[in-house]
């Protein structure tokens, strides 16, 4: 075991670098810089053989890992907010033409008014997309995913880009220590992409022909068809990555929720605070539990369903706004998996933390207590609770 | 998977003719075999013959491009019938 003080960002500059990735193409963005900093030291300090491109934009960044993808290269890229809006066009492009790229993504709140501190408005900004989307709670799990990204994305049954989503500045600037596995045993889990198509001067094919009303639709149905395998790959990979790092991932994580009767779900970092409360709440006999989503996309409905099948009354944490819908995106997922489910929980909606408003315990706790109010009452006393805002 | 078509120069199989609304005659008594019809032909479809060019109507899309350039007027777009 080694452990190494790191911070969420460098722990995703580590887990690509001893990826063996072949090219990264990135823009320097608070606060996704220090990865691609990072990076472009080992580049310079001819630690890797990775082709570094530098481009003037995340849209000719993300553009650039699309040609090297197909390719058969290994890609890696990493952004955030503004970036990832301005990827938006080549986000579709690179799950369309099914390019296997891991992207660090560090979220961040989008302008306007301008602001530099986490929140998930990014990414859920480009949830329909065909990214496959993990949300990470520390340093520890950046690296951790980021090197199971790359099985996944490049699993024959898959083909699809994954993104890695670390809280902005929580995660990706606090130093913690990370146990990181040696080089030989990453080489060795991961092993060399296999592409099923790639761009050969000796062997040529087209990528990017162009498909109107005959065939367009098919296309986008091979994508879904592609989602559908993910979960299964990713339960074979974790289960391999145990073997080889002692630690165990699955599409969601659980606490307390064998007996739970009040709980909250949410993503990121937030679980980490939510379990610590929920740990002083079940010492003073209450019974909470958390379900934190580790994959966002594909929505593991079944696993959500399982866990959330005893709970009485259950909090969804959002941190974004879903404009002029019901519910954020998170809570609106949950509810879709829940409604054909015949005994569901009073569910509520908390939407909290935007521009990095920071969400303390006693916060957490107060969404407990509403919550065990809400087994007791049978009542939702607020749809969507705008928690820790000035109103 | 992607749309990837994996083998090269298979434009070929794709025959565009049926995209046409107007179709070029060329008359051959009038044709001078300048080929400037074959250089503007953005199908390629003009096929050289020893005195006089024909049209291959498996890829011609009909644009007019010929008819418009040839000197001699040897070329007519005629309406294509059902």
């Amino acid at each position: 075991m080694t452990i190494i003080g790191m911070t969420g960002d460098e722990a995703v500059a580590h887990a690509a670098k001893q990826s063996k990735v072949d090219i990264v193409a990135a823009y320097p963005i608070t606060p996704q810089t220090i990865i691609v900093e990072r990076f472009s030291k080992y580049v310079a300090d001819g630690e890797v053989h990775t082709g570094y491109v530098c481009v003037e934009s995340e849209h000719s960044a993300l553009s650039a890992c699309i040609g090297s993808s197909l390719t058969g290269a290994r890609v890696f890229t990493a952004t955030s907010s503004q970036g990832l809006a301005l990827m938006h066009e080549m986000m579709y492009i690179a799950s369309g033409l099914r390019c296997p790229i891991v992207m660090g993504v560090a979220n961040r709140a989008l302008s306007a008014p301008i602001n530099i501190h986490g929140d998930h408005s990014d990414m859920m900004g480009s949830r329909d997309s065909g990214w496959v989307q993990i949300y990470v709670e520390n340093a520890q799990e950046a690296y951790d995913w980021t090197i199971q990204a790359f099985r996944i994305a490049e699993d024959k049954d898959v083909q699809l880009p994954v993104s890695v989503n670390l809280d902005g500045f929580i995660i990706t600037h606090c130093m913690e220590g990370v146990d990181v596995l040696g080089g030989n045993v990453i080489a060795e889990f991961l092993k060399t992409r296999k592409p099923l198509f790639k761009l050969d001067p000796e062997k040529p094919v087209t990528v990017g022909a162009l498909c109107f009303t005959d065939y367009y639709f098919e296309f986008k149905r091979q994508q879904v068809e592609a989602f559908s395998h993910v979960q299964g790959v990713l339960d074979r990979v974790a289960k391999e990555f145990k073997g080889v790092s002692g630690r165990s991932y699955s599409a969601i994580e659980t606490y307390g929720m064998e007996d739970a009767e009040a709980a909250v779900l949410c993503l990121g970092s937030t679980a980490g605070t939510a379990r610590e409360v929920a740990h002083t709440l079940r010492a003073q006999g209450k019974k909470v539990g958390i379900v934190k989503i580790w994959l966002y996309r594909p929505f593991p409905v079944d696993e959500v369903k399982a866990a959330l099948k005893n709970v009485k009354a259950l909090a969804v944490f959002d941190k974004s706004i879903s404009f002029g819908a019901q519910y954020g995106a998170v809570c609106s997922d949950v509810v879709s998996a829940l409604h054909t489910v015949d005994k569901r929980p009073r569910i509520f909606n908390v939407i909290f933390g935007l521009g990095g408003r920071d969400i303390k315990p006693s916060d957490i706790e107060h969404v407990f207590n509403e919550a065990l109010e809400t087994t007791k009452t049978g009542a939702v006393k607020q749809e969507t609770l705008f928690l820790g805002v000035r109103e | 998977m992607a749309a990837t078509v994996t083998e090269p120069g298979s434009s070929l199989k794709y025959k565009t003719g049926d995209w046409r609304a107007f179709k070029p005659m060329v008359d051959k008594e009038k044709c001078v075999n300048c080929l400037l019809c074959w250089i503007y032909c953005p199908d390629s479809a003009i096929i050289r013959q020893e005195k006089w060019v024909e049209i291959n109507y498996d890829y011609c899309k009909g644009c007019g491009i010929c008819a418009h350039e040839c000197p001699k007027q040897a070329i007519k777009m005629e309406e294509e019938q059902k």
